[in-house]
């Protein structure tokens, strides 16, 4: 046995060990993942135990890297918009946005009031998307079962609204530079409204029974893994690890985008910055996405949200109607979709408030009709970076309920 | 809001004349070109500087520009938190140049290095654990590096006679595609069939 325990074999001739008297306790290596439920995806841990507290955590990334940003480099600007829905498969859309906004920002496009509002209205509904499935399946990670099962059966609902504005459930491409690519239906709005009403009545409060005071669940989160504010400055966290532990940092409200600033919103913080607090700033942050969604829709039905849903030009197709009568739209449409459009050279940084946190897009153009450079800013591969330090100290069941807060996705970490 | 990194732009010019080359601000982002050897100590000034307090470090990336004799440039972010803003700082390399590693200054800085390194094969000095980071265990070659095929040299497979998952060099069944969008009427560069007889002798 090569378990480090210290222990008197005997043999079959009746011999046994040796005492030396100097037998030493020497510190455990165990491989955590890349296939373990707990790892969220194919994460691997190489843990350092002493006894059943980690000293070392090595995580090593990168089984699950497609290469995303050399596939952007031979594509067009619009080829590249479905690599963002794979990198936070969680949360599709909050992705695409970041590369939206980049081209507009660098073409100077103007989006349409009713695109703003639609895209707005899924950013919020891919909050709600991320923080369930993190809240529910980190409950799961701490032992307890029911909430996944719940929480699965409105991610289900929500990704049926995803497939009823853009066609697929998850892997979307809606949100294109210069709007969204389709209209949203009456009909999907008031039944958008309909789920968000019974979500905050039936299922916030469902979930909230069920968790926030069960005593397990306490004990397993509350004074694990503590970020202060210096951490988060040395480790450059974002998003909800930033906000669990009291900074009312969010790029919604300090650097607005899109039409944040004309919505009435709270930024809910934490106290203690531990598993607990992030926890419950999810939970309101749900609440609140839900508030910005009714808010939308609201502002979809009035007159001002009406019209067109693309800034039409040379960047976005023709509809459909100019192109059954006018032989340069088609030509325009061909093009666009055989070339795709140039953007002019230049470099912009543009990030938004993903629901991990600041999801960033570096774009260098050089003027032709593919990114010279596209760097993805993700904010889970500076949050796992810290497992390191953050797990340091703590015991081993606790490494699972960590990376669960954490709320680690490879598809963005490892791009 | 463009006023103000304006005044900032001016502001870190001022203080640290020996470390920033020239800035510039476009599409209301403040860019900033700075020496490669002061490069540590300029970032240490922006964190702790009360009118910067750029305490967060967002990204560190580089990119390739093949053909200059400084072939990269490492693209550093920053962010303060307490007086929102951003900046971008960006350090021309050579290949064979050392970078001054920041995770003295920035903890966050390791594994952004270990992705720079792993990518481009730029090095940094004062780096504590440069490992690759991304790629496989075992990969060679730089993957940004415009110079490497986006196919890559090795592909894998589980081989059933071995029991193992074997390397292999690349084979493709057709060649990648990559298409010249260039219409003829906005000066390509190659000559057509037929474009020879334009400059014959009549």
């Amino acid at each position: 046995m090569m378990d480090g325990d210290i222990r008197t074999n005997t043999y079959d001739d009746g011999s046994t060990d040796a005492l030396t008297g100097e037998q030493k306790i020497r510190n455990f290596n165990i491989n955590f993942g890349p296939q373990h439920p707990a790892a969220h995806g194919v994460l691997r841990l190489v843990l350092e135990l002493d006894g059943e507290i980690v000293e070392r955590c090595d995580p090593h990334i990168g089984l699950l890297h497609r290469g995303t940003e050399k596939l952007m480099e031979s594509r067009t600007y619009l080829q590249n918009l479905p690599y963002f829905d794979r990198l936070d498969y969680v949360a599709p859309m909050n992705q695409e946005h970041a590369w939206c906004l980049a081209i507009e920002k660098l073409t100077g496009v103007v989006v349409p009031r009713r695109a703003s509002l639609i895209r707005v209205l899924f950013c919020e509904i891919g909050r709600v998307l991320n923080h369930l499935l993190n809240v529910t399946t980190q409950a799961l990670d701490v032992g307890a079962l029911t909430p996944p099962l719940w929480g699965f059966e409105e991610r289900e609902q929500l990704m049926v609204f995803y497939e009823r504005a853009s066609g697929a459930r998850l892997h979307a491409a809606y949100f294109r530079p210069g709007g969204v690519h389709q209209d949203v239906t009456p009909k999907l709005l008031d039944d958008i409204e309909a789920w968000s009403q019974q979500f905050m009545t039936r299922f916030m409060v469902d979930i909230d029974e069920l968790l926030t005071e069960n005593r397990i669940f306490k004990q397993r989160n509350v004074n694990i893994g503590i970020v202060t504010e210096q951490d988060i400055l040395d480790w450059g966290f974002s998003g909800v690890m930033v906000r669990g532990s009291g900074l009312a940092w969010d790029l919604r409200r300090s650097q607005p985008y899109e039409c944040y600033d004309e919505f009435d919103f709270q930024i809910p913080v934490g106290k203690n910055g531990d598993c607990f607090d992030r926890y419950l700033v999810r939970m309101e942050e749900m609440r609140q996405s839900v508030y910005i969604i009714q808010q939308a829709i609201e502002k979809l039905r009035a007159p001002e949200g009406q019209g067109d849903v693309l800034a039409r030009g040379k960047i976005t197709p023709p509809s459909r109607t100019a192109m059954k009568t006018d032989m340069e739209s088609l030509i325009h449409h061909f093009k666009l979709y055989t070339e795709g459009f140039h953007v002019p050279a230049g470099e912009v940084y543009c990030p938004v408030e993903a629901p991990k946190g600041e999801f960033g897009v570096y774009l260098v153009a050089d003027g032709s009709n593919k990114p010279y450079r596209a760097k993805i800013r993700a904010p889970g591969f500076l949050h796992l970076q810290a497992m390191d330090y953050i797990s340091k100290g703590h015991q081993l069941a606790d490494v699972a309920a960590i990376i669960g807060t954490m709320d680690v996705v490879f598809g963005e970490i490892d791009r | 809001m463009s006023d103000h990194l304006q005044e900032l732009g001016g502001y870190i010019e001022a203080k640290r004349p020996d470390c920033v080359l020239g800035w510039d601000i476009s599409q209301g982002e403040l860019n900033m070109d700075v020496t490669l050897t002061n490069i540590a100590g300029l970032i240490d000034f922006l964190k702790g500087d009360a009118t910067c307090r750029f305490s967060t470090l967002v990204d560190i990336t580089a990119v390739d520009y093949t053909g200059r004799a400084k072939r990269f440039d490492v693209v550093y972010h920053l962010l303060s938190m307490y007086q929102n803003h951003r900046i971008r700082l960006r350090v021309a390399v050579r290949e064979k140049d050392m970078v001054p590693s920041l995770t003295d200054v920035h903890p966050s800085a390791n594994w952004f290095e270990r992705e720079v390194f792993d990518m481009f094969g730029i090095l940094f000095s004062g780096h504590p654990d440069l490992r690759r980071i991304l790629t496989d265990y075992g990969f060679r070659g730089y993957p940004l590096r415009k110079d490497f095929p986006t196919t890559g040299y090795t592909e894998v497979r589980y081989d059933e006679v071995q029991k193992r998952v074997v390397y292999e060099p690349v084979k493709l069944v057709q060649e990648y595609r990559q298409f010249d969008f260039m219409s003829p009427w906005e000066g390509a560069e190659y000559i057509l069939p037929g474009d020879d007889k334009a400059d014959a002798p009549k």
